[in-house]
């Protein structure tokens, strides 16, 4: 018994700072660049991609044994796509301001690789538990990981951190461009590699990728760690 | 009515998709490494972005709209897309065998490319026609090509660079992706 329990508290951890899917696999990094202009963005992209993960994690894992293996990305795809759609309502109800500000980026958490990836690579393959468990680890590793970038950008860019002035001497504009979105995360990526004392990766982490055994790039000997 | 060369252009180089819209970062990243690859990825891309639009546009203003049932485009465009992507590679398996050996390994990664999807949800956004529409798309899988070709070159010199031990890899790339978005920026306000 307590051996299960602590693998459950495993899969919580993990994905929080181990595994962390933007930090440390570095995937869904189209939402980390494009909505961290200001900390409160990040938050709110991060706890509605953490929604859809632990929504769509359970469903496909109650599923499982009912989708044919050969259409399954498609199902996966409905699953994610329908609770994104969820979501989508839910926040232009109750919080129209952070729907405007999300735009379409809402609309693509259906493309994340970190929820296709998860489905694909955890989900379909372990028990309902587990894999709300696996879901909220992910969720809350991505939450924290736009929130960091999103504090950095919104301090150095423009002075204010969750709209609060800071009264700061300098304020560096281009960090809250583009531009400074694919610099902060580079330097984040290098010092939080740095600090957990490991060499910062070399490859674009496609291990959780649904389509990595087609991919030019993948090579195959990450195979295999989640099973 | 803004003209068509304008929303070529500012697919292309102002709005650029990877560049100053963070979509289609992962193959940005991942397919960049050479010249040949960069090019293979960005022609399938450009091809799907189109004909997905062509796809897609006809569906959302002939069924979802009369029927009331807009809000359900996200859940229909990704399926057409993906049954879309299917059907192509099927399709020049057969018939283009020379073309399939060429864009056939890039084409199932596109499924997922959050580029395809993003532009045609963006012309729904945009109330563009659907002439205006497909250029959109040809513009941003255009912007996205040029993109991957560029920073496949400017790769090779990072890789090839003396760089801090912290910062070899996944790091410097990014921050060499930084540098080519200051340069794209020169680009905005082009057309206002």
């Amino acid at each position: 018994m307590s051996e299960n329990k602590k693998s459950c508290t495993f899969e919580l951890v993990k994905g929080i700072i181990k595994e962390n899917p933007v930090l440390v696999t570095l995937l869904g990094m189209c939402p980390t660049l494009a909505v961290t202009t200001m900390a409160s963005n990040g938050i709110g992209m991060g706890l509605a991609t953490t929604f859809v993960l632990v929504c769509s994690n359970l469903v496909i894992s109650l599923l499982k044994n009912v989708i044919p293996k050969a259409v399954r990305l498609p199902c996966f795809i409905v699953v994610i796509a329908s609770f994104v759609t969820l979501i989508e309502f839910l926040l232009k109800g109750y919080i129209p301001a952070l729907y405007d500000s999300l735009g379409l980026f809402l609309s693509l958490i259906t493309v994340n690789c970190i929820i296709l990836g998860r489905a694909e690579a955890f989900a379909s393959k372990n028990n309902p538990w587990k894999s709300i468990l696996d879901g909220l680890g992910n969720g809350i590793g991505f939450t924290l990981a736009l929130f960091l970038m999103g504090s950095v950008r919104e301090i150095l860019g423009s002075g204010q951190w969750f709209g609060i002035d800071l009264h700061l001497p300098v304020t560096m504009t281009v960090f809250i461009m583009p531009a400074g979105g694919f610099f902060a995360l580079g330097v984040i990526i290098a010092v939080v590699n740095k600090l957990a004392k490991k060499a910062p990766p070399q490859e674009l982490g496609c291990a959780g990728c649904p389509n990595a055994a087609s991919c030019p790039t993948y090579t195959k000997k990450d195979e295999g760690g989640n099973d | 009515m803004k003209s068509m060369l304008v929303i070529l252009l500012s697919a292309m180089l102002v709005d650029n998709f990877v560049l100053s819209k963070f979509m289609g970062i992962c193959p940005f990243l991942g397919v960049s490494k050479k010249f040949d690859s960069a090019v293979g990825m960005g022609a399938a891309v450009t091809f799907v972005m189109a004909c997905a639009t062509l796809v897609t546009y006809p569906i959302y203003t002939l069924i979802l709209v009369p029927l009331e049932l807009e809000y359900l485009k996200t859940v229909a465009f990704i399926l057409i897309i993906a049954l879309f992507v299917q059907i192509v590679e099927m399709f020049l398996k057969k018939a283009v065998p020379p073309l399939y050996k060429t864009l056939g390994v890039f084409l199932p990664l596109i499924t997922t490319n959050c580029a395809v999807l993003g532009v045609t949800i963006l012309n729904i956004d945009s109330n563009y026609n659907l002439g205006q529409s497909i250029v959109n798309a040809l513009g941003a899988g255009l912007g996205f090509t040029l993109a991957l070709v560029i920073f496949s070159g400017v790769r090779q010199r990072v890789n090839a660079a003396d760089t801090p031990e912290m910062f070899k890899g996944v790091p410097a790339t990014l921050i060499a992706a930084s540098i080519v978005s200051v340069s794209f920026m020169g680009f905005s306000g082009m057309f206002s």
